[in-house]
């Protein structure tokens, strides 16, 4: 495997495992706290989650670098990136609807949710801190979503068990699931040293 | 042009007098700030920047509208209005009665299909079924109202347990351990999976352990008959004719031994039939409700009182 292919690799390892964005960062909580509570919703949302965040990544990457570099507006990255997003997400509605009604049906409604989520914005943001490159930030897109999809898969597992048991009356529903996340958030702690820097 | 101009030089006005009036007196101790010194010898060329920020901003939100409106002209789905109108008078409890995947893809086939029935969404009722035939052109044809039915008697006064189950308080958990906690390994659990299953509330576990139909409100949507581990409920035709309230399969002896109101196989029910409407299947009765005269007698002489009205 060419050096390359491995720092990539390495990219995706980190934001999915080392860094998950949902139980190392405390990213996107909202979402996944919401479409946590049956398997297949959350197999659905982190399908469409991983498809956007790639293809928002990109798009990002190429406003950022080769129209606001130049400018000198860095400082405008906030504003821009959650535009972007949102014209990348409205305009996929529209041609999935056109292209794949099937699909749309299953999905589309998960498309929506996407665009109010923490962590849409902060893969861009990090590609800018971190100074990454084209390729790399797609990785990380990669690897955010692969994360997510782990994390909302695992969570959701856990909480239709959680449904059939005998939980005390004032946590159930919510404060059980925050109890959770927050103890699964500590198992992921144990990935910090997979990749020796 | 001119008043971007205007607009820019406003700002650039507002910001020297918030620099000389305000600045030093909220911030007397911030050394590199980013005009620090008053006047105007700034660190960063702030008016080609604010110029270059407002053209760039606006010519993305431009980029952007004409994209979007571009994309939505030319991947326009024109949706037939029927099947909105359609799709208004469904029930949308997503329950799968119809047999289509969701309530709008019943909607675009009783609409798009002609040999679709418009009368398959029965949570919506007998009115909305016309109606919707009334909007496609079809006929509604005669529905027979039917209802779940659940084929026990069996609670905890009638039946017996063989352990006390204390794992997971559902039906079908409770059915992987050694067949159940029932002695019957035919009977209802009575924990409560069809009672989860229903989006009507139409079937519910009694103070007993046994599971019960609310006939008024069940519209055999047929979500419960797939949630029962048991294969206990069954859709069926509301009917004033007497059924057989029992699933098991056991002998007579075995029956009597763990459950008082089950099936014996005796066959009393068969022998005094005047219609011969009852059968016989591996120690079950069954009535046939179509030969049935609903004369009662099957009632009366079963032993176990396991035949009776829904």
């Amino acid at each position: 495997m060419s050096h390359e292919f491995l720092h990539l690799l390495e990219i995706v390892i980190a934001s999915s495992l080392i860094n998950n964005f949902v139980f190392t960062r405390f990213l996107g909580l909202c979402i996944f706290f919401g479409v946590s509570k049956k398997t297949e919703t959350a197999v659905g949302m982190s399908i469409t989650f991983t498809a956007v965040m790639m293809v928002s990544a990109a798009a990002s990457w190429i406003v950022f670098n080769f129209i606001m570099l130049p400018l000198h507006l860095e400082f405008l990255k906030i504003v821009v990136f959650i535009g972007v997003v949102a014209g990348l997400v409205q305009a996929s509605d529209t041609i999935m609807k056109k292209i794949a009604p099937a699909l749309f049906h299953k999905l589309g409604v998960y498309l929506a949710l996407i665009s109010t989520n923490c962590i849409i914005l902060a893969v861009p943001i990090i590609c800018v801190d971190e100074k990454y490159s084209f390729l790399e930030g797609i990785a990380l897109g990669l690897g955010s979503g692969l994360g997510f999809a782990l994390a909302l898969i695992l969570m959701a597992s856990l909480r239709e068990r959680l449904e059939l048991a005998n939980i005390p009356k004032p946590f159930r529903g919510l404060p059980i699931a925050f109890i959770i996340t927050g103890m699964v958030a500590l198992a992921f702690t144990g990935f910090s040293g997979l990749i020796a820097e | 042009m001119e008043f971007i101009d205007s607009a820019v030089s406003l700002l650039q006005v507002s910001f020297e007098l918030i620099q000389a009036v305000i600045a030093p007196q909220i911030m007397p101790c911030v050394e590199s700030g980013v005009n620090s010194s008053s006047g105007s010898g700034s660190g960063i060329a702030l008016l080609p920047l604010l110029k270059s920020a407002l053209l760039f901003l606006s010519g993305i939100a431009l980029v952007f509208g004409v994209t979007l409106a571009l994309i939505a002209k030319f991947f326009n789905t024109k949706t037939d209005p029927k099947v909105e109108q359609v799709d208004e008078l469904l029930a949308h409890a997503h329950c799968g009665a119809c047999g289509f995947a969701g309530c709008h893809q019943y909607a675009e086939a009783v609409v798009n299909k002609p040999e679709v029935s418009p009368s398959l969404c029965t949570p919506a009722g007998k009115a909305a079924a016309a109606k919707i035939a009334a909007l496609v052109g079809k006929d509604a044809g005669e529905q027979e109202p039917k209802t779940a039915f659940v084929a026990c008697r069996g609670d905890s006064e009638m039946s017996k347990k063989k352990f006390e189950h204390r794992g997971v308080p559902d039906c079908v958990a409770a059915a992987t351990v050694a067949g159940g906690d029932k002695e019957c390994p035919f009977g209802c659990l009575g924990y409560g999976s069809c009672e989860a299953a229903c989006p009507f509330g139409a079937i519910a576990v009694n103070a007993n352990g046994l599971a019960v139909v609310d006939q008024k409100k069940c519209v055999a949507c047929g979500l419960c008959v797939k949630a029962c581990p048991r294969k206990i409920i069954s859709i069926v035709t509301i009917s004033k004719k007497p059924f057989v309230k029992c699933y098991s399969n056991d002998k007579g002896p075995a029956v009597r031994r763990i459950c008082k109101v089950g099936c014996i196989g005796c066959g009393l029910c068969a022998k005094n039939c005047p219609s011969q409407a009852i059968e016989f299947t591996k120690n079950l009765a069954k009535i046939d409700q179509k030969k049935c005269t609903d004369c009662g007698l099957c009632e009366t002489k079963c032993p176990t009182k396991a035949i009776v009205r829904i």
